[in-house]
């Protein structure tokens, strides 16, 4: 079973890499992270030696981003037909759903990688809490799994890749928000003070936030992939009931 | 083996499949006929289990398409209309990865590989990358894909769909071959394909069997079938055709055409007569020049058009 999922995990990587999209997304990510650390955030004038004004926008980075990854997951293996072969393989279907979003994942956590030389720097410009600089990647690295679980999903949902990617998107943003007054205080009018707590419980920013400033709570890491187990179990049962369609 | 009881697939008020029942055994090659939209397809899609039957069953070697399918899924190849494959990645690491998915590795993994590639001509592009191949190389990748685990069962839809005549005669060679060990399922619009590869062929229309049979039984359904068509000189029309038609067992003789200065008759027998030999003999006998003389077996497109058209 496990030879599958990394056979299928192996041909999904080369394919990120045997395409541009997996260039264009890694330059794109380097520059945007750059930009926005240096140039909104002031990295140098603040001259901190850590990492917070680089991580602060990865929530928004990844808004985007990730559902650009994620939307082709299903949607395009729909569209080309090749579902046809990968599925009538000897595979389960949620193997092949936990084999692409592995892919997927480590893919992402290479981009994530390739912002090292902002680790050099911070060691160079003073004396940084290494402890904040691992759990700011291991938050962020969880934030895009939980993204990209989302993006697989919506993915599933069509053949159309940017209906999928929008999805993503909202899907992402609603869950960004979630906890952020303006949204309750709208969902207020019409649903109950309960739904309301669940809803602002299931916010990405507080677990995203506390794995910044260095915590690292099992709380959070179980939120994350509670949300990735599910997000994965609704994509399988999507793939499952076009079968029957 | 396959079995096949009952299968129905409705889509909404579309019923795709209606209730369709039939068996393959080892050593079969059976052709899937019928008109577009008949759903050959879907009926191969739900023994792959790519599509749930809404009732009805199937099973492969004895496992359920409901129960198993990961069981089922490894006793065949299946190469699924229209030929869709990995348009990013070469041949070579395509057949590489389907290898891997059918459980080989190292040297054996190598060997499926380059075997396949042999087999199905594909040597000089297994470098190149799917996207760029002509529509019949890709068919033909899918096809090695099929094939590369050397499967007991066998499930191809259009299988030499695109193909230049040459790779036809090669890919029917392949299947004929394999299908003296295996057991196989082909779908086609290529009436001769059921001559020169199927032992059995089906004919579904609207979903259901219309007919079921091996070719020549299928051919034997023809109008045409028994009736002999025959070509003779310097004798007026007038008289041959009351003199063909009073001859035992004869239903019906007409003229239908002239070859070579020759009228060219067919009379066709009462229902499952035989009558060419009283027509040999008569015609002996009345010492008329006898240039052609046919026994029809019948003609597939006749029968096929009439079982689907009604
Ligand atoms: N996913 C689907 N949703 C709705 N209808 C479908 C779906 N797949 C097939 N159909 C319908 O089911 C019927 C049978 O289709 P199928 O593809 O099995 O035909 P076919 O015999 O393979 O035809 P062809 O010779 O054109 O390949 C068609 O009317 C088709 O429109
Ligand atoms: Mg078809």
């Amino acid at each position: 079973m496990f030879h599958y999922i990394k056979s299928i995990v192996k041909r999904e990587i080369k394919g990120y890499f045997n395409s541009p999209v997996a260039y264009v997304f890694i330059v794109i990510f380097l520059i945007l992270c750059g930009f926005f650390t240096f140039n909104v955030s002031n990295f140098y004038e603040a001259r901190i030696a850590d990492l917070r004004a680089f991580f602060v926008w990865h929530p928004w980075l990844f808004l985007f981003l990730i559902p650009s990854i994620a939307m082709r997951l299903w949607a395009e293996e729909r569209r080309s037909g090749t579902i046809e072969i990968l599925l009538t393989l000897p595979v389960t279907t949620g193997q092949a759903v936990i084999a692409k979003f592995i892919a997927a994942w480590i893919f992402v956590g290479i981009a994530l990688a390739l912002t090292f030389p902002l680790v050099i720097t911070v060691f160079y410009l003073g004396n940084p809490d290494v402890g904040a600089i691992i759990t700011g990647y291991l938050g962020s690295f969880f934030l895009a799994g939980a993204y990209l679980s989302i993006g697989s999903f919506t993915s599933a949902l069509t053949r159309n890749q940017v209906i999928a990617f929008i999805l993503a998107v909202v899907f992402c943003l609603f869950l960004v928000l979630a906890g952020w007054p303006p949204v309750t205080s709208a969902l207020s009018k019409f649903a109950s003070a309960g739904f309301i707590n669940f809803v602002a419980a299931l916010s990405f920013m507080p677990h995203f936030e506390s794995m910044q400033r260095g915590v690292i709570d099992s709380r959070d890491i179980i939120y994350y992939l509670s949300v990735i187990a599910f997000m994965l179990f609704a994509n399988t049962a999507v793939l499952n009931s076009r079968k029957s369609g | 083996m396959i079995e096949v009881k009952n299968l129905t697939k409705k889509f909404g008020s579309l019923t795709a499949v209606n209730n369709l029942s039939f068996i393959v055994n080892r050593g079969e090659v059976l052709g899937f006929l019928g008109p577009n939209g008949a759903g050959k397809s879907t009926t191969m899609r739900m023994i792959t289990c790519f599509l749930t039957p809404t009732s009805g069953t199937a099973s492969v070697n004895g496992f359920d398409v409901l129960n198993n399918p990961v069981d089922v899924r490894k006793q065949f190849g299946y190469l699924p209309e229209n030929a869709p494959v990995y348009p990013d990645m070469t041949v070579e690491s395509f057949l590489k990865f389907i290898g891997e998915m059918r459980g080989f590795s190292g040297t054996e993994l190598k060997k499926r590989v380059d075997d396949t590639i042999e087999k199905c001509f594909l040597k000089n592009v297994k470098h190149q990358t799917i996207d760029t191949l002509s529509k019949g190389y890709k068919q033909r990748v899918c096809f090695a894909q099929a094939i590369l685990h050397d499967p007991p069962v066998l499930i191809l839809d259009e299988p030499t769909d695109g193909l230049d005549p040459n790779q036809k005669h090669e890919v029917r060679q392949l299947i004929k071959k394999m299908g003296e060990e295996k057991c196989v399922i082909l779908s086609t619009h290529i009436l001769e394909e059921v001559d020169s590869v199927c032992s059995r062929a089906i004919i579904i229309a609207k979903g259901q069997i219309v007919a079921d049979g091996t070719p020549a039984k299928l051919r034997a359904m023809s109008k045409l079938h028994g009736a002999v068509t025959l070509s003779i000189h310097r004798v007026a029309k007038d008289s041959v055709i009351p003199f063909l038609a009073s001859l035992p067992d004869v239903y019906h003789a007409e003229r239908i055409g002239e070859k070579n200065n020759a009228n060219v008759y067919r009379v066709f027998p009462k229902e499952n007569k035989n009558i060419a030999h009283h027509i040999a003999s008569a015609v002996r006998e009345k010492k008329w020049e006898v240039e052609e003389f046919n026994i029809e077996e019948g003609r597939l497109d006749e029968v096929f058009r009439n079982v689907t058209t009604k």
